[in-house]
């Protein structure tokens, strides 16, 4: 375990010290604050180079292809990783640095495990005796909405029984930050939607952060209030949803080289076909030139742009 | 009360669908002034929607002065948008119906029509055009 976060090397210069005396009292840190973090196993860097910043109080979409480095950043975050290159803070500390930041964040791993061989009621049990927040009354009335039979094995249950008592597990311990790795990914439908509804009625409740990996675009359309795409151990895509919706616009129109578009339109992504140009382009300023049809984009179409991108670079 | 639904495939942003759904049951009279909507908890909850979705959707109400939050208690419709209804409008409507009846006459299909009604009503940079 790393000595609280005074490695002499792992704080690149630049990097304000925890709270500057004289300087104006900071807000709420924030959730996430990684600078020039790297993850290298062997030659391959599973994460590289990665500086972020996630504001508290957002539900965040981390989204990626198979192997872009989700796992690894969410790892880093929980402590769970030592970092080979830069830092991360999470919630102003450093991850797994002591009791008081442990019992900040709850951690759900891929595929919501559980404890097989336990009843429902000793995961309960274990929940109060391993975390010193733990809220017993928010778990049981959950356990109990669900209908969960409390005598029952976790190996007994389904799938998204599973989950929801492992969510009702990460919650109950009354985390600022709940961090989940592709949490409704073997779901069904069903599941995950009554999975995602007892996350958002917590974030509502409870005034969490939440941190989620998924490539179920749909599922993060609903939920989620800020994305973060990761590609190839890269983020190439980080802000609010609602700011990055509304800085992207599909242009169709005749075609047209990209390299004539004025300065603060960068094209993401671009496709002619015949007489026609498609461009995927962001910027802050209205489109006015009346030769395109200007659309909004979803979620789904500004994931894929910057993956395929990405993929294309 | 009324009971929000989203559609997710429509490409409205879903704190738009919202605040679209309040003034609908606004118009159609489902709503009333003095009415609680659900609670932020309750809608989040219940459609698996981020809670700042609809914080933003009754924020916006607020400011449009159709609803007021009382802390603690909830938020509550203050405005009854019936009287400057649907009805109120009829003889907009039925120019709008002698319009489409004349542009099925000429011939046209339901897309076309939308589409004439869609480049027609898009508000005009266009003056700056060519």
């Amino acid at each position: 375990m790393t000595a609280g976060s005074a490695a002499p090397e792992g704080r690149p210069p630049g990097t304000p010290p925890a709270a500057a005396p004289g300087e104006l009292p900071r807000r709420t840190p924030p959730a996430l604050d990684a600078r020039g973090l790297g993850k290298r196993y062997g030659r391959r860097w599973a994460l590289a180079d990665c500086t972020l910043t996630i504001p508290a109080g957002h539900v965040v979409g981390l989204v990626g292809p198979n192997g872009a480095g989700k796992t690894t950043l969410l790892n880093l975050a929980t402590g769970m990783l030592e970092p080979t290159t830069g830092t991360v803070e999470v919630l102003g500390g450093a991850p797994a640095s002591g009791a008081d930041q442990l019992a900040k964040v709850g951690y759900v791993a891929q595929d919501t495990p559980v404890y097989a061989g336990l009843t429902v009621a000793e995961h309960l049990r274990l929940g109060a005796e391993l975390n010193p927040g733990w809220d017993d009354e928010l778990a049981r009335g959950r356990i109990e909405r669900l209908g969960l039979d409390q005598k029952l094995k976790a190996a007994k249950l389904s799938g998204g029984q599973r989950a929801q008592l492992a969510l009702t597990l990460a919650i109950a311990k009354r985390p600022e930050l709940l961090i989940l790795d592709e949490p409704i990914a073997r779901l069904d439908p069903l599941a995950r939607r009554e999975f995602l509804q007892l996350l958002m009625e917590a974030t509502a409740e409870q005034e969490l952060t939440v941190l989620m990996s998924s490539h179920l675009i749909a599922d993060l359309e609903r939920t989620c209030d800020y994305l973060i795409v990761l590609v190839a151990g890269r983020v190439v895509l980080a802000g609010q949803v609602d700011d990055l919706l509304a800085s992207h616009h599909l242009l169709t129109g005749p075609r047209r080289d990209p390299a004539t578009l004025p300065a603060d339109q960068q094209v993401i992504t671009a496709s002619h076909v015949g007489r026609q140009s498609s461009l995927l382009v962001r910027t802050d300023k209205p489109v006015h030139d009346p030769a395109w049809t200007v659309a909004n984009v979803d979620i789904e179409d500004l994931v894929l742009a910057y993956l395929s991108r990405a993929a294309s670079a | 009360m009324i009971e929000f639904h989203l559609d997710t495939r429509s490409g409205v942003a879903p704190y738009l669908q919202l605040i679209h759904q309040v003034r609908q049951a606004l118009r159609l009279g489902l709503l009333r002034e003095g009415d609680r909507l659900p609670t932020v908890k309750e809608v989040a909850g219940g459609l698996a929607i981020n809670p700042n979705t609809v914080l933003k959707a009754y924020r916006e109400l607020e400011y449009e002065g159709l609803a007021a939050a009382k802390p603690g208690v909830g938020t509550f419709v203050t405005k009854t948008l019936t009287d400057d209804s649907i009805a109120a409008h009829a003889p907009l409507r039925e120019e709008l119906d002698e319009w489409l009846s004349r542009a099925r006459a000429a011939g046209l299909d339901d897309e076309s029509i939308e589409a004439i009604f869609r480049s027609t009503f898009r508000p005009q940079p266009q003056e700056d055009a060519v």
